[in-house]
């Protein structure tokens, strides 16, 4: 293309060449940017596709695909306590996620502060934190139904406790590593607790808290599926063990997609707010 | 309160300061003595790593001697306080506020009774008599190094201090700028009278500044070795200077000191 410009206005050469290049480029890192997810995810369906074929269990890719649409048709029916569309399901286990997240984002922000501002209370939790942060989640169900006595609160509790850990150690990494220099500042100008948390602390702070903050989401929703299988009710925990319970494995499959999927929206999400709150 | 002594405005008294490290006690600074007169400029002046630094953060406030005793305006220093003001060497602004917001948040603490209008009046004063009005609403990693310097000093200014500190303020800096600003600094201290004190390794800058040079010995255990008058008079001009007898027997005075009698031996 850029011969036959420079053909008919010989004049134009270096203006048609340079642009008909970055065009080129442009294309070039766009195709470069885009074409190895979409092969990736090609070569994945192609792996499923071959399995599903010498596994008859196994629904392949065309039929789960089917069936997807069929249940993305009406997501939101409501057939009774058992039986409700694949909407509500995950509306009900985000709803748990939120309500657990949001309680630990409360208790562990403001605890990750007072930890890593104060010595004392550091080295007063960090026993403590050590002991109870590798212990899985689900071992918390227990303690959870006891104290609760419902199913709903003890998943919320449990994923409390799987999202306040990051949430704390992050936040108190982060007021731990305020410059000596911004925290001469705050001694010179006499500045009040309230003036340091809010003008210094916190903006230092936020994009480690904003860390933990994703990575609490992670484990949140990770810990949910697991959680609402044991305890039942709507879900999208509970409604995989119930389509298990049906052998209807192309809802599984679908369950998984829809699971990562919204785990990756939840990430992507938290990615931009962490964006807009950094001040570099 | 009693009238504070104008030929001891800042005093210290025997002071030693002792530092605990990992390796056991470090002896920083062993029997300082020093009166500073009130609108008098000091340099403190030595190798790295004398402690000239350690003596400004003293009387700063953000240490506490080891032993011994500092007093500023007949008031013993048991912290930092509004009437000592420091200007960081690496200029310490926040990044996420803007430059009008850095200074504010000094005059804020300060002036605490006064209206909005009041205070925000003062950070637009420091911040024009730095010379920086039009940037007062960009942050400080949008401007050069010269200028976040510039805003340390009006942060520092705008608090209306009787004492300003200053730790190696142009040490940061290239040459050019340097110069700049040791202008505008003789300048403004001209206009204000406060008393300073400034820590620096520069000699030139050392004379130029001071009515008074102190020269320190090297650590450990460091002390001031000896306290040159410069009796040059002002304003002073650097250019004419740079041929003045008076001037360059004073330079080299200081560069007799630091590197025939105490020259550092590993550098």
């Amino acid at each position: 293309m850029t011969n036959t410009v420079n053909k008919i206005m010989p004049t134009a050469k270096p203006f048609s060449l340079s642009s008909s290049r970055s065009l080129n480029t442009q294309a070039y890192r766009f195709f470069g940017w885009v074409l190895p997810p979409i092969f990736g995810l090609f070569l994945l369906v192609v792996i499923w596709a071959l399995i599903a074929e010498h596994t008859p269990e196994l629904p392949g890719p065309i039929k789960t695909w089917v069936s997807a649409v069929e249940l993305f048709s009406d997501p939101f029916y409501d057939h009774g306590i058992n039986d409700k569309g694949v909407g509500w399901n995950i509306l009900a286990s985000l709803q748990r996620v939120g309500l657990g997240f949001g309680l630990a984002a409360l208790i562990g922000i403001p605890l990750g502060f007072i930890i890593g501002r104060f010595e004392f209370v550091a080295r007063m939790t960090a026993p403590v934190i050590s002991l109870l942060r590798p212990v899985s989640p689900l071992a918390w169900l227990p303690i959870g139904l006891l104290v609760f006595k419902a199913a709903n609160p003890a998943a919320i509790w449990v994923i409390f406790i799987s999202a306040v850990w990051p949430m704390i150690i992050n936040t108190a990494v982060g007021v731990s590593k305020v410059p000596q220099d911004y925290m001469n500042v705050a001694k010179v100008l006499n500045l009040s607790e309230w003036k340091i948390v809010t003008k210094i602390l916190f903006p230092f702070v936020l994009p480690y808290m904003m860390t933990g903050v994703r990575l609490s989401i992670g484990v949140a929703w990770l810990v949910i599926v697991a959680a609402e299988m044991l305890t039942g009710g709507v879900g999208i925990g509970f409604w995989v063990w119930d389509e298990w319970n049906n052998l209807n494995v192309e809802h599984i499959i679908i369950a998984i997609f829809i699971v990562g999927i919204v785990g990756l929206l939840l990430e992507l999400m938290l990615t931009q707010i962490a964006k807009r709150f950094s001040y570099e | 309160m009693e009238k504070a002594n104008a030929d001891k405005y800042v005093q210290l008294e025997h002071v030693d300061m002792t530092f605990n490290t990992k390796k056991g006690t470090f002896n920083a600074l062993k029997g300082i003595n020093l009166n500073i007169k009130e609108g008098e400029f000091i340099s403190i002046i030595g190798h790295s790593g004398c402690g000239k630094s350690t003596v400004l953060n003293l009387i700063a406030g953000l240490l506490q001697p080891s032993e011994g005793l500092l007093f500023c305006a007949g008031r013993e220093i048991a912290g930092p306080g509004p009437e000592r003001a420091v200007v960081f060497q690496n200029h310490s602004l926040l990044p996420w506020l803007t430059c009008f917001e850095n200074v504010y948040l000094a005059v804020e603490r300060v002036f605490s009774t006064e209206t909005k209008a009041q205070l925000e009046a003062r950070t637009h004063a420091a911040i024009e008599l730095v010379g920086l009005s039009h940037s007062s609403d960009k942050r400080p990693n949008e401007i050069s190094g010269g200028m976040k310097q510039r805003v340390g000093i009006a942060r520092a200014l705008a608090m209306e201090p009787k004492v300003l500190l200053l730790d190696e303020p142009f040490g940061a800096l290239d040459a050019l700028t340097r110069a700049n600003l040791q202008d505008e600094l003789m300048k403004i201290m001209a206009k204000s009278g406060c008393t300073a004190v400034m820590v620096t390794h520069d000699v030139d800058e050392a004379v130029l500044l001071s009515d008074r040079v102190v020269m320190m010995t090297n650590g450990p255990s460091a002390t001031i070795g000896e306290i040159l008058e410069v009796k040059l008079p002002r304003p002073r001009a650097r250019l004419a200077l740079a041929e003045d007898q008076e001037y360059n027997h004073l330079r080299s005075e200081v560069l007799r000191f630091l590197y025939e009698r105490h020259a550092k031996k590993s550098a």
